[in-house]
């Protein structure tokens, strides 16, 4: 591989596809927080509506989603969107339907007692949740979001597909230009390892702040530097059904 | 432009063969995920630390790496090995692969989760190695990751659109050619996207009812 192509291609891509991430992430964590607090909501139809929102964007693909906004939606509502906020668009909605699973689920694991504590001291609905229940659900919720954050990462790959110049859209110029396939394959599979570690990384130290911020020491997991991700019986159970749609318990 | 009804009339019969070919994807990955993923898993518990480190570096880094990239490794690298298979069958290798890095953790946890006691009342009855798996190990290991098995077959399901990036004629495919064909996209793509939840939904409502039916 020449030094051209890794100058204007592949390092740019390495670019798009961090900041890919991190424009997907950031819209999905809002899009999860604000659905996964609003499935919690005492009204019926706000529940049944986020309920909706969760089960559609976890029902379909992710690819399908994003060829959707791509093509039909100019057509259709006379929005063309740039293809990096497309990507950006339906990255965000599927993840952020994910993540509002996460967040739904750790803010019913706060002991109840604290909930009923906050109402004793006559909180309002919004302190209770602010001053009280997530603190305590925030860092429940790091470990799955650090799972979710490296599916996100390896999501943006597919936004190759409409276009946008990232680490797989630059392999696959480079391939055509040079014929290496193994070798261009081979050291874009190395970079978003290496970005998949580096994620996981900030993510643990994320964790032990957060942890040490409501007086918990973090688990100690004791797997070794390259285990990312190591979940007992029921969370992998938990992880596997997270990733899917399914109906609201 | 609006709704059309009789281009998607038009588009139903393609969609039914495109699903065909999707569901076939699916299931053929799944089988090989299954199988791949409990190699993976009985590796992680080798006694010996040189099939143990390769294997989790080996499972720990097709975890980690997009499909898709794999899906392009597999689809342009193994030709140029003299290696030659249909683009479904490559589809089908690396979505079975990619998604065997999940299974043996699914597998590791049910493992896990056997209790000790198992192991004990195995190595008493002075069963063998392979006995000791088949019998005891793996039948109550299995029978409780039986839900998370079927999630990861309904997200392999909505991961298999990708297979359509290297020229598998799948729902995706077929949507991509009726674009490119007629210039009609707006009933195309959303009747693929509501195929896939209409599909995927029901799915996970049964592996739901499989979960409380199972006891969790």
């Amino acid at each position: 591989m020449t030094a051209g192509l890794w100058e204007n291609w592949l390092l740019p891509g390495v670019w798009i596809t961090s900041q890919l991430t991190l424009f997907s992430a950031v819209f999905a964590a809002a899009v999860a927080f604000g659905i996964g607090i609003a499935r919690t909501s005492r009204l019926w139809i706000v529940r049944f509506l986020t309920g909706f929102y969760v089960e559609i964007f976890r029902g379909t693909s992710a690819l399908v989603l994003m060829f959707w906004l791509f093509f039909v939606m100019p057509l259709a509502f006379g929005y063309q969107l740039v293809s990096m906020w497309a990507a950006v668009l339906a990255l965000g909605l599927t993840y952020g339907a994910y993540g509002s699973e996460i967040v739904r689920g750790a803010i019913a694991s706060v002991a109840p007692a604290q909930r009923e504590a906050a109402i004793a001291l006559s909180f309002s609905p919004a302190q209770r949740m602010r001053r009280v229940i997530l603190p305590q659900a925030i860092p429940e919720m790091i470990p799955p979001f650090n799972n979710l954050l490296i599916e996100l990462l390896k999501a943006t790959a597919l936004v190759s597909a409409v276009s946008v110049a990232d680490i797989t859209f630059a392999a696959q110029l480079s391939r055509l230009a040079t014929g290496d396939s193994l070798e261009i394959y081979a050291i874009i599979l190395v970079l978003y390892f290496v970005l998949a570690f580096v994620l996981t990384r900030l993510m643990r130290l994320l964790e032990r702040r957060a942890k040490a911020g409501i007086g918990q020491a973090p688990v100690k997991s004791g797997k070794g530097p390259l285990a990312t991700r190591k979940l007992s019986a029921r969370q992998e159970s938990e992880q596997s059904s997270n990733i899917i749609t399914g109906g609201a318990q | 432009m609006t709704w059309n009804w009789d281009v998607a009339k038009d588009f139903l019969p393609e969609l039914g063969r495109g699903l065909l070919i999707t569901l076939e994807a699916t299931a053929l990955g799944s089988i090989l995920a299954f199988a791949l993923g409990l190699v993976w898993a009985m590796a992680f518990r080798s006694p010996t630390r040189f099939v143990r480190w390769p294997v989790a570096a080996v499972v720990e880094f097709i975890r980690n790496t997009p499909l898709l990239v794999q899906l392009f490794f597999f689809y342009y690298v193994l030709p140029t090995w003299d290696i030659k298979f249909s683009a479904l069958t490559t589809g089908v290798i690396a979505l079975g692969l990619h998604y065997s890095t999940y299974t043996a953790e699914v597998y590791r946890a049910g493992i896990d989760g056997v209790p000790k006691g198992q192991w004990e009342a195995a190595t008493a009855l002075s069963l063998s190695r392979a006995r000791t798996w088949t019998a005891v190990i793996l039948p109550q290991a299995i029978r409780r990751v039986v839900p998370a098995l079927g999630n990861y077959v309904i997200a392999m399901l909505k991961d298999s659109p990708m297979l359509a990036l290297i020229g598998v004629v799948d729902m995706l495919q077929k949507a991509r050619a009726e674009g490119a064909s007629s210039f009609q996209y707006i009933e195309p793509y959303t009747m693929v996207g509501i195929a896939f939840i209409v599909i995927a939904y029901p799915a996970s409502l049964l592996m739901r009812a499989l979960e409380r039916r199972l006891g969790h």
